[in-house]
């Protein structure tokens, strides 16, 4: 009886608009916030990853200094990265039946093996070999807890001669060049899964999985920028405005291209005019107005293109001082103008019945495991994450860092060049 | 801590390590498939899945929007409150506003609790109503079905014998199926915290008998029969017969899912 009323009270609901399918009348939407987290926490790893490869596979010398933190910046995140699939599962006990007993057809299957071939074989591997020569030496100074954790990452490994370090150099770079392409595909991947959607007009698109790279590469990079000038800014030393230039500069370029190409996407939807255009048209239009037109394409992209473009031609006039401080506050738009992009493409394809009929709302739960506080908890976790790997492994006390100061030249040996 | 502790060791070790990670999953596919052979579904002993081919087909003419399917396929199946295996919708197709040039009006679509208590009377004015009729819903038993393509795990599948399936013990809830039925025929059961959807009462049809809905409608507008096993002499088989005398059509055709339920006097505002 109480579940009959419940019913009768949910159909009362204003939250549905003209006719939706009986069984999408559901309090909150089936994918909700936490499948938001998912993608955009993704998507920060590969866009980190391909900031560092710029320096390992392009040989961008002035990039140096934030080579480290943006490898640390993408395993931080991608620890985290299935912890919101993982809530959000039904079954979370089963989750390993996804790798155990995979289905071949679907990308969600094929997504956990992207992800630990990337976590396993990218990305630890190239920390390991870049960090392997300052583990040795580190854990012969350093004591207690420290000691402990620098001894253990040798691996039992304690061999740091020449030919030894510029082999370290050699793999490292074999990796980052797999690398890219993993990165490209571990994002690539979660943009099929909703790209590959066909019952869903606003997510059953080719473009999907490339809008989602691009997304990605420009959040990515945009959080190193943002990692980096906050970790300046806390340790009170003055950023190194080469490298601070050229990422803006390559973060820039990226933004134009993820610009068009999403561009692209909607003039090929409108021109098109496919059945259920004009239930798009209304979804972005009023019920994504704030997270797609204000948040994602005024605020997250409009306004730090034209900051940065700006930047990018009158660079000389303008004083460091304000130069960063532009940089800082179009990298924050950036970053949130991309997590809006998120939410339009999740939550934003199921704000409409598939009968093309009708339309639903969803107001965001405060608890519970669909409610907000646990994606914040979510976005959040990644950032205390990297900041214990800044703490152990970009320490300033460290000898022989090549980040003691960002920005000072990588001691001797530990790249071939120098060896 | 030995010198001779290599890379080369190290990597080997790992490598061994990964290789093993990888080889289980081969391993557990092998074991799966041995399990699916033997497996039991909740057909009896003896049944064979590859000697029949279920299909059904409405007649949308003849529906009434009584509601009893509905009500019958909640009772056989349990179906939790708010969701639904089978439902009916109403459509009503208002006449055109005079000089608008066009051949109809606005198209009004209801399903109050999935028209399992019947229909309310309407409120739109008869003289406004151009037609109006009920068409009944559920899994399309899809050729190409989008939902198993999706699944992560295999959980739901196409049975030889036309039903698509899911294995509650097996799916792991990630909603992924659901959101790929361009029908809306899946939901996510707030008590299994797994994908359920119609099973065309898998339990009823492997022991001979008709899947709920189609046993209770008073109007026949569903006909049930298995295209392998028609009745003697095709004339007489009901489903043959009902194929044979009607234009039928599939729901939403140009997304190749290639729904296998067939209907007769669909109008094209049906989606």
């Amino acid at each position: 009886m109480s579940a009959n009323i419940l019913t009768n009270v949910v159909d009362a609901l204003p939250q549905f608009d003209g006719y939706v399918y009986p069984n999408e009348r559901t309090l909150h939407p089936l994918w909700s916030v936490l499948i938001v987290v998912y993608p955009y926490i993704t998507g920060l790893v590969a866009g980190a990853f391909i900031m560092a490869s710029l320096v390992r596979v392009f040989k961008v010398k002035a990039l140096e200094p934030i080579y480290r933190l943006a490898l640390l910046t993408a395993l931080a995140f991608l620890l985290c990265a299935t912890l919101p699939l993982l809530f959000h599962l039904g079954h979370p006990e089963r989750c390993f039946e996804i790798m155990m007993t995979p289905h071949f057809s679907s990308p969600m299957a094929m997504f956990g093996f992207v992800y630990a071939w990337y976590l396993m074989a990218v990305l630890l591997l190239e920390l390991w070999f870049d960090y392997r020569r300052d583990f040795v030496e580190w854990s012969k100074t350093q004591t207690g807890l420290r000691g402990i954790i620098y001894r253990a990452f040798t691996l039992g490994v304690t061999d740091i001669s020449g030919p030894a370090l510029s082999l370290d150099a050699k793999m490292g770079r074999i990796i980052s060049i797999v690398g890219i392409p993993s990165a490209i595909l571990l994002h690539g991947y979660v943009g099929f899964i909703f790209g590959s959607i066909k019952a869903n007009p606003w997510w059953g698109n080719a473009l999907m999985p490339v809008i989602f790279i691009l997304s990605a590469v420009v959040s990515g990079m945009a959080l190193c920028v943002f990692a980096y000038m906050f970790l300046c800014w806390a340790r009170r030393i003055t950023a190194d405005m080469r490298c601070l230039d050229l990422m803006i500069s390559f973060l820039f370029y990226a933004l134009v291209l993820d610009a068009a190409i999403e561009g692209l996407d909607w003039l090929h939807r409108l021109y098109s005019a496919e059945e259920g255009i004009d239930v798009l048209k209304y979804v972005a239009a009023s019920k994504l107005f704030y997270t797609l037109l204000i948040g994602q394409a005024c605020l997250g992209t409009l306004v730090p293109f034209l900051l940065l473009g700006t930047m990018q031609l009158i660079r000389k006039k303008v004083g460091e001082l304000n130069r960063r401080r532009v940089y800082f506050s179009s990298t924050a738009l950036i970053l949130i103008g991309v997590l809006a992009m998120r939410w339009n493409v999740v939550i934003g394809g199921q704000l409409f019945s598939k009968s093309l009929r009708g339309f639903m709302s969803y107001k965001m739960e405060f608890a519970g495991h669909e409610g907000w506080w646990l994606s914040l908890a979510l976005l959040i976790l990644p950032f205390l994450i990297l900041t214990a790997f800044i703490k152990y492994f970009l320490a300033t006390d460290l000898p022989t860092l090549e980040n003691v100061v960002p920005g000072a030249p990588p001691p001797a040996g530990s790249r071939p060049a120098q060896a | 801590m030995s010198e001779n502790i290599t890379r080369r060791a190290v990597l080997k070790n790992l490598a061994a390590i990964a290789g093993g990670i990888l080889a289980m999953p081969a391993a557990r596919t092998c074991k799966a498939g041995v399990q699916n052979v033997l497996a039991s579904s909740n057909a009896p002993a003896g049944y064979d899945p590859f000697q029949h081919k279920w299909l059904m087909a409405f007649d949308v003419d003849r529906c009434i929007g009584c509601g009893l399917c509905v009500e019958a396929c909640c009772e056989e199946n349990a179906v939790p409150e708010g969701h639904w295996r089978t439902w009916i919708e109403r459509y009503v197709i208002k006449k055109p506003e005079a000089g608008s040039g066009k051949t109809r009006g606005e198209t009004v679509v209801d399903s109050p609790d999935g028209g399992k208590e019947g229909f309310p009377r309407l409120l739109i004015p008869k003289e406004e109503i151009l037609k109006s009729f009920f068409v009944p819903k559920m899994c399309n038993l899809c050729e190409h079905s989008p939902c198993t393509q999706v699944c992560p795990v295999g959980a739901t599948f196409d049975a030889p014998d036309g039903a698509v399936l899911v294995d509650k013990s097996y799916c792991i809830g990630c909603g992924f199926c659901i959101q790929a039925c361009p029908y809306g025929c899946r939901f996510l059961n707030p008590e299994t915290h797994t994908a359920d959807k119609c099973s065309l009462c898998y339990h009823r049809i492997t022991r001979g008998l008709k899947p709920a809905c189609v046993e209770i409608c008073p109007s026949q507008a569903r006909i049930f029969g298995d295209l392998k096993n028609p009745a003697p002499g095709l004339e007489n088989d009901p489903l043959q017969q009902f194929i044979a005398k009607n234009k039928v059509e599939e729901l939403k055709p140009s997304l190749g899912t290639g729904p296998r339920l067939a209907y007769a006097g669909l109008d094209e505002v049906v989606r």
